[in-house]
Protein backbone atom coordinates (compact mmCIF):
# COMPACT_ATOMS: atom_id res chain seq x y z
CA UNK A 1 0.00 0.00 0.00
CA UNK A 2 2.73 2.32 1.24
CA UNK A 3 4.81 1.79 -2.05
CA UNK A 4 1.39 2.37 -4.75
CA UNK A 5 1.36 5.63 -2.54
CA UNK A 6 4.54 6.15 -2.70
CA UNK A 7 4.79 5.85 -6.89
CA UNK A 8 1.16 8.04 -6.91
CA UNK A 9 3.09 10.96 -5.48
CA UNK A 10 5.84 10.74 -7.98
CA UNK A 11 3.23 10.78 -10.36
CA UNK A 12 1.67 13.78 -9.07
CA UNK A 13 4.79 15.60 -8.83
CA UNK A 14 5.82 14.73 -12.58
CA UNK A 15 2.66 15.75 -13.66
CA UNK A 16 3.16 19.11 -11.75
CA UNK A 17 6.82 19.45 -13.20
CA UNK A 18 5.70 19.01 -16.75
CA UNK A 19 3.35 21.31 -16.40
CA UNK A 20 5.88 24.02 -14.75
CA UNK A 21 8.20 23.33 -17.16
CA UNK A 22 5.80 24.42 -19.86
CA UNK A 23 6.67 28.55 -18.69
CA UNK A 24 9.31 30.44 -20.65
CA UNK A 25 10.48 31.80 -17.07
CA UNK A 26 11.38 28.94 -14.94
CA UNK A 27 14.55 26.81 -16.11
CA UNK A 28 14.92 23.19 -15.20
CA UNK A 29 17.02 24.02 -12.17
CA UNK A 30 14.36 26.12 -10.73
CA UNK A 31 11.62 23.76 -11.08
CA UNK A 32 13.91 21.11 -9.08
CA UNK A 33 14.70 23.87 -6.37
CA UNK A 34 10.67 24.21 -6.31
CA UNK A 35 10.06 20.12 -6.35
CA UNK A 36 12.67 19.37 -3.94
CA UNK A 37 10.54 22.44 -1.77
CA UNK A 38 7.39 20.68 -2.40
CA UNK A 39 8.73 17.16 -1.71
CA UNK A 40 9.81 18.90 1.92
CA UNK A 41 6.40 20.77 2.41
CA UNK A 42 4.65 17.52 1.35
CA UNK A 43 7.26 15.15 3.91
CA UNK A 44 6.07 17.54 6.63
CA UNK A 45 2.51 17.12 5.84
CA UNK A 46 2.44 13.69 5.73
CA UNK A 47 4.25 13.50 9.11
CA UNK A 48 1.14 15.81 10.77
CA UNK A 49 -1.09 12.86 9.04
CA UNK A 50 -1.77 14.03 5.59
CA UNK A 51 -2.72 11.30 2.73
CA UNK A 52 0.03 12.00 0.26
CA UNK A 53 -2.61 13.18 -2.54
CA UNK A 54 -3.89 15.88 0.19
CA UNK A 55 -0.33 16.89 1.40
CA UNK A 56 0.47 17.24 -2.40
CA UNK A 57 -2.60 19.20 -2.92
CA UNK A 58 -1.84 21.70 -0.14
CA UNK A 59 1.70 22.10 -0.95
CA UNK A 60 0.98 23.07 -4.42
CA UNK A 61 -1.56 25.14 -3.64
CA UNK A 62 0.97 27.01 -1.05
CA UNK A 63 3.47 27.41 -3.83
CA UNK A 64 1.24 30.27 -5.04
CA UNK A 65 -1.02 30.88 -7.89
CA UNK A 66 1.61 29.03 -11.30
CA UNK A 67 0.71 32.47 -12.70
CA UNK A 68 1.96 35.19 -10.22
CA UNK A 69 4.86 33.00 -9.63
CA UNK A 70 5.91 32.64 -13.48
CA UNK A 71 5.49 36.59 -13.40
CA UNK A 72 7.70 36.92 -10.57
CA UNK A 73 10.67 34.55 -11.88
CA UNK A 74 9.86 36.48 -15.60
CA UNK A 75 10.51 39.97 -13.37
CA UNK A 76 13.79 38.52 -12.00
CA UNK A 77 14.83 36.32 -15.41
CA UNK A 78 13.33 38.69 -18.03
CA UNK A 79 16.33 37.66 -20.38
CA UNK A 80 14.40 33.99 -20.43
CA UNK A 81 11.30 35.34 -22.16
CA UNK A 82 14.28 36.20 -25.22
CA UNK A 83 14.31 32.44 -26.30
CA UNK A 84 18.63 32.45 -26.29
CA UNK A 85 20.71 29.89 -28.03
CA UNK A 86 22.70 28.05 -25.23
CA UNK A 87 25.23 25.93 -25.64
CA UNK A 88 25.86 24.68 -22.29
CA UNK A 89 23.87 21.05 -22.73
CA UNK A 90 23.22 21.20 -18.57
CA UNK A 91 20.39 23.04 -19.43
CA UNK A 92 18.87 21.04 -21.78
CA UNK A 93 15.84 18.75 -21.10
CA UNK A 94 13.29 16.71 -22.51
CA UNK A 95 15.31 15.28 -25.16
CA UNK A 96 16.45 11.55 -23.83
CA UNK A 97 19.40 12.88 -22.42
CA UNK A 98 18.85 12.99 -19.18
CA UNK A 99 23.02 12.71 -18.18
CA UNK A 100 23.90 15.97 -18.22
CA UNK A 101 27.60 15.44 -17.38
CA UNK A 102 28.10 12.14 -19.30
CA UNK A 103 27.92 14.25 -22.92
CA UNK A 104 31.30 12.84 -24.82
CA UNK A 105 33.17 15.89 -25.91
CA UNK A 106 31.76 15.12 -29.71
CA UNK A 107 28.47 15.38 -28.46
CA UNK A 108 28.75 18.76 -26.95
CA UNK A 109 26.86 21.77 -27.79
CA UNK A 110 24.80 20.21 -30.55
CA UNK A 111 28.61 18.36 -31.98
CA UNK A 112 30.22 21.77 -32.75
CA UNK A 113 33.09 20.31 -32.90
CA UNK A 114 32.33 17.95 -35.13
CA UNK A 115 30.58 20.57 -37.38
CA UNK A 116 33.85 23.33 -37.07
CA UNK A 117 36.39 20.71 -37.87
CA UNK A 118 33.65 19.80 -41.04
CA UNK A 119 33.68 23.59 -42.13
CA UNK A 120 37.44 23.61 -41.60
CA UNK A 121 38.12 20.48 -43.82
CA UNK A 122 35.20 22.08 -46.44
CA UNK A 123 37.33 25.31 -46.50
CA UNK A 124 40.34 23.07 -47.08
CA UNK A 125 39.69 21.28 -49.72
CA UNK A 126 38.04 24.21 -51.97
CA UNK A 127 41.76 26.05 -51.06
CA UNK A 128 43.83 22.55 -51.98
CA UNK A 129 41.77 22.38 -55.36
CA UNK A 130 42.85 25.77 -56.53
CA UNK A 131 46.54 25.88 -54.88
CA UNK A 132 47.08 22.52 -56.98
CA UNK A 133 45.21 23.00 -60.17
CA UNK A 134 45.71 26.90 -60.62
CA UNK A 135 42.74 26.90 -62.00
CA UNK A 136 39.69 29.12 -59.82
CA UNK A 137 37.40 28.19 -62.77
CA UNK A 138 37.88 24.66 -61.92
CA UNK A 139 37.12 25.23 -58.27
CA UNK A 140 33.99 26.92 -58.99
CA UNK A 141 32.25 24.74 -61.47
CA UNK A 142 33.54 22.39 -58.53
CA UNK A 143 31.83 23.75 -55.86
CA UNK A 144 29.65 21.61 -54.91
CA UNK A 145 31.23 18.35 -55.00
CA UNK A 146 34.13 19.89 -53.09
CA UNK A 147 32.09 21.46 -50.35
CA UNK A 148 28.77 19.53 -49.79
CA UNK A 149 30.44 16.14 -49.39
CA UNK A 150 30.95 17.38 -45.89
CA UNK A 151 27.89 18.49 -45.21
CA UNK A 152 26.87 15.11 -46.09
CA UNK A 153 29.36 13.65 -43.60
CA UNK A 154 28.07 16.05 -41.27
CA UNK A 155 24.36 14.69 -41.75
CA UNK A 156 25.66 11.00 -41.84
CA UNK A 157 27.64 11.71 -38.03
CA UNK A 158 24.47 13.08 -36.87
CA UNK A 159 21.66 11.24 -38.48
CA UNK A 160 23.63 7.52 -38.75
CA UNK A 161 21.83 6.42 -41.91
CA UNK A 162 21.84 3.04 -43.44
CA UNK A 163 25.49 2.01 -45.08
CA UNK A 164 23.36 1.53 -48.61
CA UNK A 165 22.33 4.92 -48.61
CA UNK A 166 25.84 6.14 -47.75
CA UNK A 167 27.18 4.34 -51.11
CA UNK A 168 24.34 5.52 -52.93
CA UNK A 169 24.80 8.98 -52.40
CA UNK A 170 28.46 8.51 -52.42
CA UNK A 171 27.95 7.61 -56.05
CA UNK A 172 25.47 10.20 -57.32
CA UNK A 173 28.88 12.46 -55.98
CA UNK A 174 31.45 10.62 -57.94
CA UNK A 175 28.72 10.82 -61.00
CA UNK A 176 28.52 14.67 -60.63
CA UNK A 177 32.40 14.75 -59.85
CA UNK A 178 33.11 12.97 -63.07
CA UNK A 179 30.67 14.96 -65.17
CA UNK A 180 32.09 17.80 -64.26
CA UNK A 181 35.31 16.95 -65.06
CA UNK A 182 35.63 14.86 -67.91
CA UNK A 183 33.34 16.24 -69.81
CA UNK A 184 35.11 18.45 -72.53
CA UNK A 185 33.58 21.80 -71.86
CA UNK A 186 34.29 24.97 -73.98
CA UNK A 187 36.67 27.97 -72.87
CA UNK A 188 37.41 27.89 -68.84
CA UNK A 189 41.43 27.52 -69.17
CA UNK A 190 44.01 29.77 -67.84
CA UNK A 191 41.44 32.34 -66.92
CA UNK A 192 40.48 34.08 -63.61
CA UNK A 193 36.76 35.33 -64.24
CA UNK A 194 34.42 32.27 -64.79
CA UNK A 195 31.08 34.11 -65.93
CA UNK A 196 32.77 34.97 -69.38
CA UNK A 197 34.78 32.80 -70.00
CA UNK A 198 33.38 29.05 -69.08
CA UNK A 199 30.91 27.82 -71.41
CA UNK A 200 27.04 28.02 -70.96
CA UNK A 201 26.49 24.15 -70.63
CA UNK A 202 29.30 24.43 -67.63
CA UNK A 203 27.61 27.05 -66.12
CA UNK A 204 24.13 25.34 -66.23
CA UNK A 205 25.94 22.13 -65.15
CA UNK A 206 27.69 24.07 -62.36
CA UNK A 207 24.16 25.50 -60.95
CA UNK A 208 22.46 21.81 -61.84
CA UNK A 209 25.41 20.34 -59.61
CA UNK A 210 24.74 22.95 -56.57
CA UNK A 211 20.83 21.54 -56.57
CA UNK A 212 21.26 17.88 -57.62
CA UNK A 213 23.90 17.60 -54.61
CA UNK A 214 21.78 19.95 -52.33
CA UNK A 215 18.80 17.48 -52.51
CA UNK A 216 21.41 14.36 -52.75
CA UNK A 217 22.88 15.28 -49.50
CA UNK A 218 19.12 15.73 -48.50
CA UNK A 219 18.65 11.92 -48.76
CA UNK A 220 21.31 11.85 -45.65
CA UNK A 221 19.79 14.12 -43.61
CA UNK A 222 16.74 12.37 -43.83
CA UNK A 223 18.41 9.20 -42.78
CA UNK A 224 17.79 7.16 -46.22
CA UNK A 225 13.60 7.60 -45.10
CA UNK A 226 13.74 9.83 -48.45
CA UNK A 227 9.90 8.23 -49.29
CA UNK A 228 8.57 9.74 -46.47
CA UNK A 229 6.52 13.34 -47.07
CA UNK A 230 7.64 13.98 -43.38
CA UNK A 231 11.08 14.11 -43.68
CA UNK A 232 10.86 15.81 -47.31
CA UNK A 233 9.22 18.20 -45.39
CA UNK A 234 11.83 18.58 -42.92
CA UNK A 235 14.46 18.88 -45.52
CA UNK A 236 12.83 21.75 -46.98
CA UNK A 237 12.65 23.65 -43.65
CA UNK A 238 16.02 23.02 -42.89
CA UNK A 239 16.61 24.36 -46.32
CA UNK A 240 15.05 27.75 -45.62
CA UNK A 241 16.53 27.70 -42.23
CA UNK A 242 19.91 27.63 -43.33
CA UNK A 243 19.60 29.81 -46.38
CA UNK A 244 18.28 32.40 -43.71
CA UNK A 245 21.21 31.87 -41.38
CA UNK A 246 24.11 31.32 -44.09
CA UNK A 247 22.75 34.67 -45.40
CA UNK A 248 23.03 36.46 -42.20
CA UNK A 249 26.72 34.96 -41.63
CA UNK A 250 27.64 36.48 -45.44
CA UNK A 251 26.47 39.44 -43.92
CA UNK A 252 28.31 39.99 -40.84
CA UNK A 253 31.42 38.11 -42.39
CA UNK A 254 31.12 40.61 -45.28
CA UNK A 255 31.18 43.71 -42.78
CA UNK A 256 33.93 42.20 -40.40
CA UNK A 257 36.30 41.89 -43.60
CA UNK A 258 35.61 45.44 -44.13
CA UNK A 259 36.37 46.49 -41.24
CA UNK A 260 39.80 44.40 -41.18
CA UNK A 261 40.66 45.76 -44.08
CA UNK A 262 39.63 49.51 -43.64
CA UNK A 263 41.77 49.43 -39.93
CA UNK A 264 44.49 47.76 -41.61
CA UNK A 265 44.66 50.17 -44.38
CA UNK A 266 45.25 52.81 -41.77
CA UNK A 267 48.23 51.30 -40.30
CA UNK A 268 49.59 50.95 -44.01
CA UNK A 269 49.38 47.07 -44.41
CA UNK A 270 46.74 45.85 -47.16
CA UNK A 271 45.32 42.68 -46.26
CA UNK A 272 42.95 42.76 -49.19
CA UNK A 273 44.68 39.95 -51.02
CA UNK A 274 44.58 38.05 -48.29
CA UNK A 275 41.35 38.44 -47.61
CA UNK A 276 39.94 37.80 -50.91
CA UNK A 277 42.51 34.85 -51.71
CA UNK A 278 41.63 33.22 -48.11
CA UNK A 279 39.29 34.07 -46.09
CA UNK A 280 36.46 34.86 -48.42
CA UNK A 281 36.84 31.54 -50.08
CA UNK A 282 37.31 29.07 -46.41
CA UNK A 283 34.99 31.49 -44.62
CA UNK A 284 32.40 30.56 -47.22
CA UNK A 285 32.72 27.13 -47.58
CA UNK A 286 33.20 27.17 -43.41
CA UNK A 287 29.77 28.59 -43.35
CA UNK A 288 27.83 25.92 -44.95
CA UNK A 289 28.94 23.87 -41.77
CA UNK A 290 28.34 26.41 -39.18
CA UNK A 291 25.05 27.14 -40.73
CA UNK A 292 23.96 23.56 -40.65
CA UNK A 293 24.90 23.28 -37.19
CA UNK A 294 22.95 26.43 -36.19
CA UNK A 295 19.62 25.34 -37.63
CA UNK A 296 20.13 21.69 -36.12
CA UNK A 297 21.34 24.01 -32.48
CA UNK A 298 18.45 26.24 -32.57
CA UNK A 299 15.56 24.23 -33.84
CA UNK A 300 14.15 23.53 -30.60
CA UNK A 301 14.98 27.05 -29.52
CA UNK A 302 13.76 29.90 -31.88
CA UNK A 303 10.78 30.07 -33.98
CA UNK A 304 11.73 29.68 -37.65
CA UNK A 305 12.43 32.50 -39.33
CA UNK A 306 11.91 31.17 -43.13
CA UNK A 307 8.05 31.22 -42.66
CA UNK A 308 7.70 34.44 -40.59
CA UNK A 309 9.93 36.21 -44.14
CA UNK A 310 7.11 34.25 -45.97
CA UNK A 311 4.14 35.94 -44.39
CA UNK A 312 5.40 39.37 -44.65
CA UNK A 313 6.72 38.57 -48.28
CA UNK A 314 3.89 37.15 -49.92
CA UNK A 315 1.36 40.19 -49.66
CA UNK A 316 3.92 42.18 -51.18
CA UNK A 317 4.79 39.75 -53.26
CA UNK A 318 0.96 39.11 -54.95
CA UNK A 319 1.07 43.32 -55.16
CA UNK A 320 4.09 43.11 -57.62
CA UNK A 321 2.65 40.17 -59.87
CA UNK A 322 -0.59 42.05 -59.79
CA UNK A 323 1.03 45.41 -60.71
CA UNK A 324 3.26 43.79 -63.39
CA UNK A 325 -0.16 41.63 -64.79
CA UNK A 326 -1.45 45.27 -65.08
CA UNK A 327 1.41 47.19 -66.68
CA UNK A 328 1.97 43.91 -69.40
CA UNK A 329 -2.19 44.30 -70.03
CA UNK A 330 -1.58 48.05 -70.67
CA UNK A 331 1.46 48.28 -72.57
CA UNK A 332 1.67 44.76 -74.30
CA UNK A 333 5.88 44.88 -73.51
CA UNK A 334 6.50 41.64 -72.26
CA UNK A 335 6.77 39.65 -75.36
CA UNK A 336 9.69 42.42 -76.63
CA UNK A 337 11.08 41.96 -73.51
CA UNK A 338 14.88 41.14 -73.29
CA UNK A 339 15.97 37.62 -73.72
CA UNK A 340 16.66 36.81 -69.77
CA UNK A 341 13.09 37.23 -69.93
CA UNK A 342 12.80 33.22 -69.09
CA UNK A 343 15.34 32.98 -66.77
CA UNK A 344 13.70 36.03 -64.59
CA UNK A 345 10.28 34.46 -64.25
CA UNK A 346 11.76 31.01 -63.37
CA UNK A 347 12.99 32.95 -60.19
CA UNK A 348 9.66 34.46 -60.09
CA UNK A 349 8.25 31.52 -60.41
CA UNK A 350 11.01 30.05 -57.68
CA UNK A 351 9.88 32.43 -55.11
CA UNK A 352 6.42 31.42 -55.52
CA UNK A 353 7.18 28.06 -54.76
CA UNK A 354 9.56 29.04 -51.76
CA UNK A 355 6.64 31.37 -50.67
CA UNK A 356 4.04 28.67 -50.63
CA UNK A 357 6.73 25.53 -49.37
CA UNK A 358 7.90 27.70 -46.48
CA UNK A 359 4.33 28.83 -45.41
CA UNK A 360 3.11 25.35 -45.85
CA UNK A 361 6.01 24.18 -43.66
CA UNK A 362 4.62 26.32 -40.50
CA UNK A 363 1.06 25.83 -41.16
CA UNK A 364 -0.97 24.28 -38.40
CA UNK A 365 -2.79 21.33 -40.54
CA UNK A 366 -5.66 22.04 -37.75
CA UNK A 367 -6.28 25.36 -38.37
CA UNK A 368 -9.27 26.17 -40.99
CA UNK A 369 -8.27 28.06 -43.92
CA UNK A 370 -8.04 32.10 -43.45
CA UNK A 371 -7.38 34.78 -45.13
CA UNK A 372 -3.54 34.02 -45.53
CA UNK A 373 -4.96 31.15 -47.65
CA UNK A 374 -7.10 32.67 -49.91
CA UNK A 375 -4.34 35.65 -50.55
CA UNK A 376 -2.26 32.72 -51.48
CA UNK A 377 -4.83 31.54 -53.98
CA UNK A 378 -4.81 35.07 -55.60
CA UNK A 379 -0.72 35.17 -55.74
CA UNK A 380 -0.85 31.96 -57.49
CA UNK A 381 -3.36 32.64 -59.52
CA UNK A 382 -0.92 35.99 -60.23
CA UNK A 383 1.87 34.19 -60.67
CA UNK A 384 0.45 31.73 -63.76
CA UNK A 385 -1.43 34.81 -65.44
CA UNK A 386 2.11 36.43 -65.71
CA UNK A 387 3.78 33.17 -66.32
CA UNK A 388 1.19 32.61 -69.19
CA UNK A 389 2.18 35.24 -71.04
CA UNK A 390 5.84 35.23 -70.43
CA UNK A 391 5.83 31.38 -71.95
CA UNK A 392 3.63 31.96 -74.95
CA UNK A 393 5.97 35.07 -75.89
CA UNK A 394 8.47 33.26 -75.06
CA UNK A 395 8.19 30.13 -76.80
CA UNK A 396 7.08 31.82 -80.02
CA UNK A 397 10.24 34.07 -80.13
CA UNK A 398 12.63 30.44 -79.38
CA UNK A 399 11.04 29.19 -82.27
CA UNK A 400 12.69 32.32 -84.29
CA UNK A 401 16.21 31.99 -82.74
CA UNK A 402 16.09 28.45 -81.83
CA UNK A 403 16.76 26.29 -78.55
CA UNK A 404 19.84 27.30 -76.70
CA UNK A 405 20.86 25.42 -73.66
CA UNK A 406 20.19 27.97 -71.58
CA UNK A 407 16.82 28.78 -73.07
CA UNK A 408 15.89 25.01 -72.98
CA UNK A 409 16.63 24.26 -69.44
CA UNK A 410 15.01 27.42 -68.32
CA UNK A 411 12.07 26.53 -69.98
CA UNK A 412 12.19 22.97 -68.65
CA UNK A 413 12.32 24.51 -65.55
CA UNK A 414 9.47 27.00 -65.99
CA UNK A 415 7.12 23.97 -67.06
CA UNK A 416 7.73 22.03 -64.03
CA UNK A 417 7.19 24.83 -61.79
CA UNK A 418 4.60 26.09 -63.56
CA UNK A 419 2.80 22.76 -63.35
CA UNK A 420 3.95 22.48 -60.00
CA UNK A 421 2.11 25.65 -59.12
CA UNK A 422 -1.06 25.24 -61.79
CA UNK A 423 -1.92 22.13 -59.75
CA UNK A 424 -1.43 23.58 -56.03
CA UNK A 425 -3.57 26.80 -57.05
CA UNK A 426 -6.53 24.29 -58.00
CA UNK A 427 -5.23 22.63 -54.28
CA UNK A 428 -4.97 25.80 -52.56
CA UNK A 429 -8.80 26.42 -54.00
CA UNK A 430 -10.07 23.13 -52.94
CA UNK A 431 -8.70 23.39 -49.34
CA UNK A 432 -10.34 27.58 -49.37
CA UNK A 433 -13.35 25.59 -50.15
CA UNK A 434 -12.59 22.82 -47.48
CA UNK A 435 -12.98 20.15 -50.07
CA UNK A 436 -8.90 19.28 -49.89
CA UNK A 437 -7.35 18.41 -46.89
CA UNK A 438 -4.10 19.91 -45.97
CA UNK A 439 -2.01 17.16 -45.90
CA UNK A 440 -2.55 16.75 -49.84
CA UNK A 441 -0.97 20.44 -50.61
CA UNK A 442 1.83 19.51 -48.31
CA UNK A 443 2.58 15.92 -50.22
CA UNK A 444 2.01 17.95 -53.51
CA UNK A 445 4.88 20.02 -52.78
CA UNK A 446 7.57 17.17 -51.05
CA UNK A 447 6.29 14.80 -54.37
CA UNK A 448 7.93 17.34 -56.50
CA UNK A 449 11.83 17.29 -54.99
CA UNK A 450 12.36 13.88 -56.67
CA UNK A 451 11.29 16.12 -59.87
CA UNK A 452 13.36 19.32 -59.37
CA UNK A 453 16.42 16.22 -58.59
CA UNK A 454 15.45 14.87 -62.10
CA UNK A 455 16.06 18.31 -63.84
CA UNK A 456 19.33 19.23 -61.92
CA UNK A 457 20.49 15.45 -62.99
CA UNK A 458 19.55 16.37 -66.69
CA UNK A 459 21.07 19.26 -66.58
CA UNK A 460 24.37 18.01 -65.31
CA UNK A 461 24.89 15.06 -67.15
CA UNK A 462 22.46 15.14 -70.14
CA UNK A 463 22.90 19.11 -71.31
CA UNK A 464 27.04 19.02 -72.12
CA UNK A 465 27.15 16.44 -74.43
CA UNK A 466 23.75 17.15 -75.95
CA UNK A 467 24.75 20.74 -76.66
CA UNK A 468 28.15 19.92 -77.53
CA UNK A 469 29.75 21.42 -74.73
CA UNK A 470 29.18 24.89 -75.87
CA UNK B 1 -3.74 40.06 11.11
CA UNK B 2 -2.55 39.72 8.11
CA UNK B 3 0.64 41.96 7.42
CA UNK B 4 0.45 44.51 4.42
CA UNK B 5 1.56 43.39 1.13
CA UNK B 6 4.02 46.23 0.75
CA UNK B 7 5.20 46.07 4.12
CA UNK B 8 5.85 42.18 3.77
CA UNK B 9 7.92 42.62 0.66
CA UNK B 10 9.91 45.61 1.99
CA UNK B 11 10.60 43.17 4.86
CA UNK B 12 11.54 40.09 2.99
CA UNK B 13 14.95 41.37 1.89
CA UNK B 14 16.23 41.98 5.07
CA UNK B 15 14.73 39.08 7.13
CA UNK B 16 16.31 36.80 3.97
CA UNK B 17 19.56 38.15 4.37
CA UNK B 18 19.07 38.02 8.33
CA UNK B 19 18.67 34.00 8.63
CA UNK B 20 21.36 33.54 5.80
CA UNK B 21 23.53 35.33 8.36
CA UNK B 22 22.94 33.17 10.97
CA UNK B 23 24.22 29.92 8.47
CA UNK B 24 23.63 29.06 5.20
CA UNK B 25 20.05 27.25 4.65
CA UNK B 26 17.51 26.30 1.51
CA UNK B 27 14.17 27.80 0.56
CA UNK B 28 12.37 25.21 3.07
CA UNK B 29 13.77 26.00 5.90
CA UNK B 30 14.05 29.61 5.46
CA UNK B 31 10.46 29.76 5.37
CA UNK B 32 9.97 27.80 8.10
CA UNK B 33 12.20 29.86 10.44
CA UNK B 34 10.50 32.96 9.41
CA UNK B 35 7.19 31.28 10.21
CA UNK B 36 8.66 30.06 13.57
CA UNK B 37 9.99 33.74 13.85
CA UNK B 38 7.14 35.56 12.92
CA UNK B 39 4.46 33.22 14.49
CA UNK B 40 2.90 32.77 11.18
CA UNK B 41 2.45 36.51 10.94
CA UNK B 42 4.83 37.26 8.05
CA UNK B 43 3.58 35.21 5.29
CA UNK B 44 3.92 34.61 1.49
CA UNK B 45 3.18 32.02 -0.79
CA UNK B 46 5.96 29.78 -0.53
CA UNK B 47 7.46 29.90 -4.35
CA UNK B 48 7.83 33.65 -4.08
CA UNK B 49 10.63 33.37 -1.86
CA UNK B 50 12.47 31.74 -4.86
CA UNK B 51 12.81 34.40 -7.04
CA UNK B 52 13.50 36.62 -4.24
CA UNK B 53 16.31 34.32 -3.52
CA UNK B 54 17.87 34.44 -7.22
CA UNK B 55 17.46 38.27 -7.28
CA UNK B 56 20.03 38.25 -4.31
CA UNK B 57 22.06 36.11 -6.03
CA UNK B 58 22.44 37.93 -8.61
CA UNK B 59 22.91 41.24 -7.14
CA UNK B 60 25.46 39.14 -5.34
CA UNK B 61 24.52 39.07 -1.65
CA UNK B 62 24.19 35.42 -1.67
CA UNK B 63 25.97 32.58 -3.32
CA UNK B 64 24.39 29.24 -3.52
CA UNK B 65 25.10 25.97 -4.47
CA UNK B 66 22.94 22.29 -5.35
CA UNK B 67 23.69 19.84 -2.27
CA UNK B 68 22.53 16.63 -1.56
CA UNK B 69 20.10 16.40 1.90
CA UNK B 70 20.65 13.42 3.84
CA UNK B 71 17.83 11.70 2.57
CA UNK B 72 19.36 12.14 -0.75
CA UNK B 73 17.27 15.13 -2.26
CA UNK B 74 18.99 17.69 -3.84
CA UNK B 75 18.30 21.33 -2.42
CA UNK B 76 20.37 24.57 -3.70
CA UNK B 77 22.15 26.19 -0.13
CA UNK B 78 22.23 29.89 -0.03
CA UNK B 79 25.35 31.60 2.02
CA UNK B 80 25.30 34.91 2.82
CA UNK B 81 28.13 36.58 0.67
CA UNK B 82 30.48 39.24 2.31
CA UNK B 83 29.01 42.10 0.64
CA UNK B 84 25.49 40.58 1.26
CA UNK B 85 26.97 40.93 4.55
CA UNK B 86 27.55 44.65 4.66
CA UNK B 87 23.76 45.18 3.10
CA UNK B 88 21.97 43.63 6.08
CA UNK B 89 24.06 45.83 8.31
CA UNK B 90 22.83 48.66 6.38
CA UNK B 91 19.41 47.61 5.79
CA UNK B 92 19.32 47.35 9.79
CA UNK B 93 20.42 50.34 10.36
CA UNK B 94 18.07 51.74 7.77
CA UNK B 95 14.91 49.73 9.51
CA UNK B 96 15.89 50.63 13.02
CA UNK B 97 15.70 54.48 11.89
CA UNK B 98 11.92 53.79 10.93
CA UNK B 99 11.32 51.64 14.32
CA UNK B 100 12.60 54.67 16.13
CA UNK B 101 10.54 57.07 14.26
CA UNK B 102 7.49 54.95 14.45
CA UNK B 103 8.12 54.35 18.41
CA UNK B 104 8.22 57.67 18.73
CA UNK B 105 5.07 58.89 16.81
CA UNK B 106 3.16 56.20 18.27
CA UNK B 107 2.81 56.68 22.19
CA UNK B 108 1.12 53.91 24.24
CA UNK B 109 1.15 50.79 21.71
CA UNK B 110 -0.66 47.80 22.23
CA UNK B 111 2.08 45.71 23.80
CA UNK B 112 3.25 48.22 26.60
CA UNK B 113 6.33 49.48 25.49
CA UNK B 114 5.58 52.78 27.43
CA UNK B 115 8.31 52.91 29.92
CA UNK B 116 10.96 52.55 26.71
CA UNK B 117 9.12 54.92 24.92
CA UNK B 118 9.64 57.45 27.92
CA UNK B 119 13.30 56.66 28.35
CA UNK B 120 13.47 57.46 24.28
CA UNK B 121 11.65 60.79 24.71
CA UNK B 122 13.41 61.68 27.47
Amino acid sequence: MTTEQAHTLDELVASWRSWMERRDALSVRDVDELESHLRDRVDSLTAAGFADDEAFLIAVKRLGGIDDLSREYAAEHSGRLWKQLVLDDSARSGDGEAATSAVPFLHRANGLAVALALGVGAGIAVKATELLTGEPELVVRNIAVLVLPFLAAWFAWLRRPPVATLIGVAAAFAVVTLALNLYPFDGGSSTVTFATQNSATAVLATIGSIVALWLVTGIVEAGGVWQSDRTRMDFLRFSGEWLVYFVLIAIVGGALSGLTIAVFASIQVEIMPFIGEWVLPCGAAGAVLVAAWLVGAKQRVIENIAPVLTKVFTPLFTLMMLALIVAAVMQWNLVDGSRDLLIAFDLVLVVVVALLVYSISARDPAIPPGWFDRLQVLMLAAALVVDGIVLVAMVARTGEFGWSANKTASLGLNLILLTNLAWAAWLQVGFVRRRVPFGTIERWQTGFLPIYLGWAGIIVLAFPPVFGFV
Amino acid sequence: MRLGKDLVAAAATPVVLGILAEGESYGYAILQRIADLSGGELEWSDGMLYPLLHRLERLGHVDSEWRQSPGGRARKHYRLSVQGASTLADQRRQWSVIGGVLDQVWPGGPDDRQPRLALGLG
